[in-house]
């Protein structure tokens, strides 16, 4: 109920926003159109990048706008009076990976529904499933973003941790070079990082027509990395400060 | 039980300063108690510790027969900030009923809240396109709107109009009237004439702890600034 309402509310707060609405909802079809003109001529590359900025965007958006959003919440005061309300960590842990995590559906759907409509993409798998893993990665931006928010005292310092979580992931996932060329540190540490994951779900999806063990089980660590990340971050709100 | 908050010993640091060392005092049921001093006196880190987000030291502070800060609590008290804590982006209806639905209650309830503090003409606006003393209004509102057996309020009514402000304080009379507790912070000394009781805090030290009249009376002044200013001198001359 309460968890319900919260969720209602951060939907309202977005929805008073209809710029960030348009942005969050525009331009990622907007970049994967400047990718297929790139790769003009270059279908199967076109592919495989589409497909996995498809999991990266949502990723990216959400971590920033949860960061900014818990933020506020942290320095205007209205995380403190929360607390002093029946509201549980949970409720608002979940109410903004729910609403935000919708945000991301509606953004990755347009996106890959352009991509495969317009642009023509095509992945093995199906739709469904490329949306089903974006959305994914866009909870574990939530997550991210949340715990993230615990160590930034301004917005200036919060949207610091963007290159910070994002880059590396975004340069070791496999995008730039495939992860079995990299050097054996380079791996470990691509290894640790949850978006190789994702990233390596996302290319199951295009080249096989059915799900397959892989993607499942990359999708499993993926949802393991968000339930740690909500965990920790769950540990940094705390209803007593100094 | 007629004590609303009981606070025994009560030490609280920021950073290495001790804000509160070793403070007590206690706060009748269904009064409207007022919490005055100067700014950065301890005021608002004794409310915090009240409303059990402030992290404390040492000493014991009982609320409505709980330890503060504990979840039975959690449904029963009203705390208002001193910034508004609001979301700007919200209108302040939407405000109000979603402080309202924490509590399980509905929009008759964040209706009759935004009456309360005059904003019913404003309902439909965003709270970031409000006044000052609007905002602080609206997060009024959401502080009264579940009716709470503890109003806790950090200055309430700093940039109100003057006719508000009165009937604010009638508010809070009536609130107190019907077996609530107020406990409000303020600098306006006229303001500390409508309390049943004054706590007068200076330097996180509690200066006098009495009715209006009898606080007037031991400082041998009608005025209560000029009765605060004798009892800060007087007790400085015993420090000394």
């Amino acid at each position: 109920m309460i968890m319900l309402s919260t969720i209602r509310r951060i939907l309202t707060q977005l929805r008073h926003d209809p710029r960030t609405i348009a942005l969050i909802v525009v331009v990622p079809t907007l970049l994967i159109t400047l990718i297929y003109f790139m790769y003009d001529g270059q279908p199967r590359v076109f592919d495989r990048i589409a497909l996995t900025m498809l999991g990266i965007f949502p990723f990216i958006t959400m971590f920033l706008i949860t960061s900014i959003a818990m933020l506020r919440e942290r320095t205007s005061g209205t995380l403190e009076r929360l607390f002093t309300t029946p509201v549980g960590k949970l409720d608002l842990l979940f109410g903004y990976g729910i609403a935000f995590g919708g945000a991301a559906a509606v953004q990755a759907a347009v996106a890959a529904g352009f991509a495969y409509g317009v642009l023509g993409m095509r992945a093995a798998g199906g739709l469904g499933l490329v949306v089903l893993i974006a959305v994914a990665n866009a909870v574990l931006g939530v997550a991210l973003g949340l715990l993230c928010s615990a160590f930034a005292r301004t917005e200036f310092q919060a949207v610091q941790f963007m290159p910070l979580v994002v880059a590396p992931q975004l340069l070791l996932c496999g995008l730039f070079v495939p992860r079995e060329a990299m050097t054996g540190w380079l791996q470990a540490i691509s290894d640790v990082l949850p978006m190789s994951y994702s990233v390596q779900a996302l290319t199951e999806v295009g080249q096989h027509a059915d799900p397959t063990g892989t993607m499942w089980r990359d999708l499993g660590v993926v949802l393991g990395a968000i339930i740690v990340a909500l965990a920790v971050g769950a540990a940094t709100l705390r209803r007593r400060t100094e | 039980m007629d004590t609303a908050i009981e606070v025994t010993g009560l030490v609280v640091r920021r950073g290495k300063r001790a804000v509160l060392d070793g403070f007590s005092c206690s706060v009748p049921r269904g009064s409207v108690t007022g919490l005055l001093g100067p700014s950065g006196s301890g005021k608002t880190t004794l409310m915090r510790t009240v409303v059990g987000v402030q992290k404390v030291v040492a000493g014991t502070v009982t609320v409505l027969g709980v330890p503060a800060g504990a979840p039975a609590l959690r449904s029963k008290i009203g705390y208002l900030t001193q910034a508004p804590s609001v979301y700007a982006d919200l209108t302040v209806r939407e405000n109000a009923r979603y402080f309202a639905s924490l509590h399980r209650l509905g929009k008759d309830a964040a209706d009759q809240a935004l009456e309360t503090v005059g904003l019913t003409g404003a309902a439909g606006q965003l709270v970031a396109d409000l006044s000052g003393g609007q905002r602080s209004r609206a997060s009024l509102a959401c502080a009264i709107v579940s009716r709470p057996e503890l109003l806790v309020l950090d200055e309430p009514t700093v940039g109100q109009d003057p006719v508000l402000r009165d009937e604010l304080w009638a508010h809070f009379r009536r609130m107190a009237a019907d077996g609530a507790t107020v406990l409000v912070s303020s600098h306006v000394m006229d303001e500390a004439n409508r309390c049943d009781r004054l706590l007068l805090i200076r330097e996180g030290v509690l200066i006098a702890d009495d009715t209006p009249a009898a606080v007037k009376k031991s400082a041998g002044s009608d005025d209560l600034d000029q009765a605060f200013l004798n009892l800060i001198r007087a007790h400085e001359a015993v420090a000394a």
